[in-house]
């Protein structure tokens, strides 16, 4: 069998210590295969965040083991895990998280600036041009942030994570700050991702958003609670 | 991250708060602009000494009568001067001065207290002072107070205008003579206006300019002028016992004075020193300051851009792609801070120069000297705030507000 994407075991994450101490992840574990859409749900404190800011190297755990990729990177450094970021990871936030001074174009560029491959400028903007056009924004290269709605702010976002090719893109809530229409369109892109083999996971509160994905895991109290795919779910019922 | 990247990333966040940035140079300006107008001022003082130390004449003695010395019986006199250059083995010349401001009339011009100079026929030798035209007069001419005159530069042009002064007749006081030469030009040195000045035989000033309750053969100045530099300890030596001899007096109490260039030279650096020194503390606290608002202004920014730094290094920004970044800005801003101070500081010592009576002149070594100043000082106070900046957790920097 291959060796999945995302690999984690006993994974401990831990606010504090002595009395105060937050057990923010609780010896979870569980595999993530490439090309997989899993959805990760659960009531607010469950820890969701916590794992995802762990599986986008953001954050060590405090305990258990982390392989991406087949590269163990719980003992990375900082300097280590910025370059895993920039390779294997791309985040969509729920803020969007664009430069407000840079344009779309620009925006989309970032991650080429961090990476180790040494582009010209005018291949890495024809690159970043093909990534807005992708996400239906052919037409608003040179448009700033505040110039363009939330949900083309997002379809930025979302050609930035695409930007170096990795193969794991990380959502925490990518539609909480958008409205039904926009997220509608997100998710549809994701999907798209998804068919073009791209690995995603996507933290959302959203039983119907969660449903588009192929797999839903579910967390309570910094532990996986349920975890498997097709619409009748734990989550998902205990929602709606 | 390539450096040219970097730059332009640094350089986009300079251009975000424009006036902020310039006044966050203020201090650098200062600094650098107070260390080239220091090294200017250096400059200039060198070189008013150098043309001073010509003026005077080289490896030269001044001596000066002191008045009111216990026991002194006599002041200084005309064969001082002789006896010196008698006895005295390393003096190469000898030459006496005595002064007097009378009235010249030349051609159909009178010039009002103008200054008299009776000195020796040594006198253009022993200060090194060229004749521009004609010629000075002879030890005869001197010693048998024969009626010549020699024109400073200055009055020469006041009297006769184009035409040449040789031969001609002046009236000083009461007394008519015969215009030999001219000096060369030689401008104000040390407050001193050579070419407004008269020079004459000394026993004309003797005979008829000095009255002769004072004492005839008086003299204010005996100037000796030593073989070489090394000699000129061992000369004033020889002088002291030589004139504390013929004025009986204690050569460790004499009644006279003998002031070598360094000495004079020595009074004017020391208030050149002083306004250097102050200059000098000024660019350093400057610079200190200019680097500590540099530092206020790099650490309000990593706030402000605390949530940007979290993207960056979501996005794969290294600590050090930070730090570069921040550490980049701090050397721009300082650098920019720099090149205005360097500009200010050019523009401050030519002005100074024009306007005061301290000589400026600016050291071309100094422009780089104060760029890699204002540049260290950039890198020393941005390293705090570029690390800081580095070390920011991504998670906490993407929370931040
Ligand atoms: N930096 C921190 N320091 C202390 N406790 C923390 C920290 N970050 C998270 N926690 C705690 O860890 C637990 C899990 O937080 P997490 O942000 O992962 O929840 P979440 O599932 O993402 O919630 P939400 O749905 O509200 O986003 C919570 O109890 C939270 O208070
Ligand atoms: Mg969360």
């Amino acid at each position: 069998m291959e060796t999945p994407l995302i690999e984690i075991t006993d994974l401990q994450k831990v606010y504090g210590v002595g009395d105060i101490a937050v057990y923010a992840l609780r010896k979870v574990s569980l595999n993530i295969r490439s090309g997989e859409f899993a959805a990760v749900m659960g009531p607010s404190g469950s820890g969701k965040s916590t794992l995802m800011n762990i599986l986008g190297c953001l954050d060590r755990p405090t305990d258990g083991t982390y392989r991406l990729d087949g590269e163990d990177v719980s003992h990375m450094n900082r300097a280590e895990l910025a370059g895993v970021r920039n390779r294997k990871i791309g985040f969509i936030f729920q803020s969007f998280n664009l430069l407000p001074r840079l344009s779309a174009l620009k925006n989309v560029m970032l991650p080429m600036l961090y990476s180790d491959v040494i582009m010209p400028l005018e291949e890495r903007e024809i690159l970043a041009a093909e990534a807005l056009e992708r996400v239906g924004l052919g037409r608003r290269l040179h448009h700033r942030p505040n110039e363009l709605s939330g949900g083309q702010q997002q379809r930025v976002a979302i050609a930035r994570a695409l930007i170096n090719r990795p193969p794991l893109i990380l959502a925490d809530e990518p539609t909480g700050n958008l409205d039904t229409h926009s997220s509608a369109e997100i998710m549809s892109l994701l999907a798209d991702l998804h068919t073009q083999g791209v690995t995603i996971a996507m933290v959302t509160h959203d039983p119907e958003r969660a449903a588009q994905a192929e797999r839903v895991i579910c967390m309570r109290d910094g532990q996986v609670v349920s975890d498997g795919r097709g619409d009748r779910h734990e989550c998902l019922e205990r929602r709606s | 991250m390539s450096i040219t990247q970097t730059l332009q990333i640094a350089w986009e966040g300079l251009m975000l708060n424009r006036v902020r940035s310039f006044l966050t140079t203020l201090g650098i300006i200062i600094g650098v602009a107070s260390v080239i107008m220091m090294l200017a001022i250096s400059a200039g003082a060198e070189a008013a000494i150098a043309e001073q130390i010509n003026s005077l004449g080289a490896n030269l003695l001044i001596v000066s009568p002191i008045r009111g010395v216990p026991g002194a019986s006599r002041t200084m006199v005309y064969e001082d001067a002789e006896a010196i250059a008698e006895t005295v083995s390393s003096a190469t010349s000898v030459s006496a001065e005595q002064n007097a401001s009378q009235t010249v009339k030349g051609g159909s011009t009178t010039l009002e207290a103008i200054s008299i100079l009776g000195v020796t026929d040594s006198f253009p030798g022993v200060r090194d002072y060229a004749i521009g035209e004609g010629r000075f007069f002879t030890t005869e001419e001197n010693d048998r107070g024969v009626k010549v005159a020699v024109l400073g530069y200055g009055i020469a042009q006041d009297l006769f205008g184009e035409e040449s002064p040789i031969g001609q007749q002046i009236t000083i006081g009461s007394t008519r003579l015969t215009v030999i030469g001219v000096m060369a030009q030689k401008g104000i040195v040390a407050d001193v206006d050579y070419d407004g000045r008269v020079y004459v035989p000394i026993e004309i000033v003797f005979q008829k300019f000095m009255p002769t309750a004072i004492g005839g053969d008086r003299v204010r100045t005996i100037y000796v002028k030593a073989e070489s530099p090394e000699v000129i300890e061992s000369t004033i030596s020889q002088v002291t016992t030589v004139l504390a001899e013929r004025h009986d007096v204690d050569p460790a109490q004499p009644d006279f004075t003998i002031q070598t260039q360094q000495d004079i030279i020595s009074t004017q650096q020391a208030t050149t020193e002083a306004f250097r020194d102050l200059l000098g503390w000024v660019a350093g606290v400057s610079l200190v300051v200019g680097g500590i608002g540099i530092m206020n202004i790099m650490l309000v920014s990593v706030t402000e851009r605390t949530r940007e730094i979290g993207l960056r290094q979501a996005l794969g920004a290294r600590p050090r792609d930070v730090q570069l970044q921040f550490l980049l800005e701090a050397l721009i801003l300082s650098l920019a801070g720099g090149l205005v101070g360097v500009l200010a500081g050019v523009g401050g010592s030519t002005l100074f120069g024009a306007l005061g009576e301290m000589r400026t002149e600016i050291v071309p070594l100094s422009i780089p000297l104060a760029f890699t100043a204002a540049g260290s000082v950039g890198i020393f106070f941005g390293y705090y705030p570029a690390t800081k900046a580095a070390q920011l957790d991504p998670i906490v920097a993407l929370r931040h507000e």
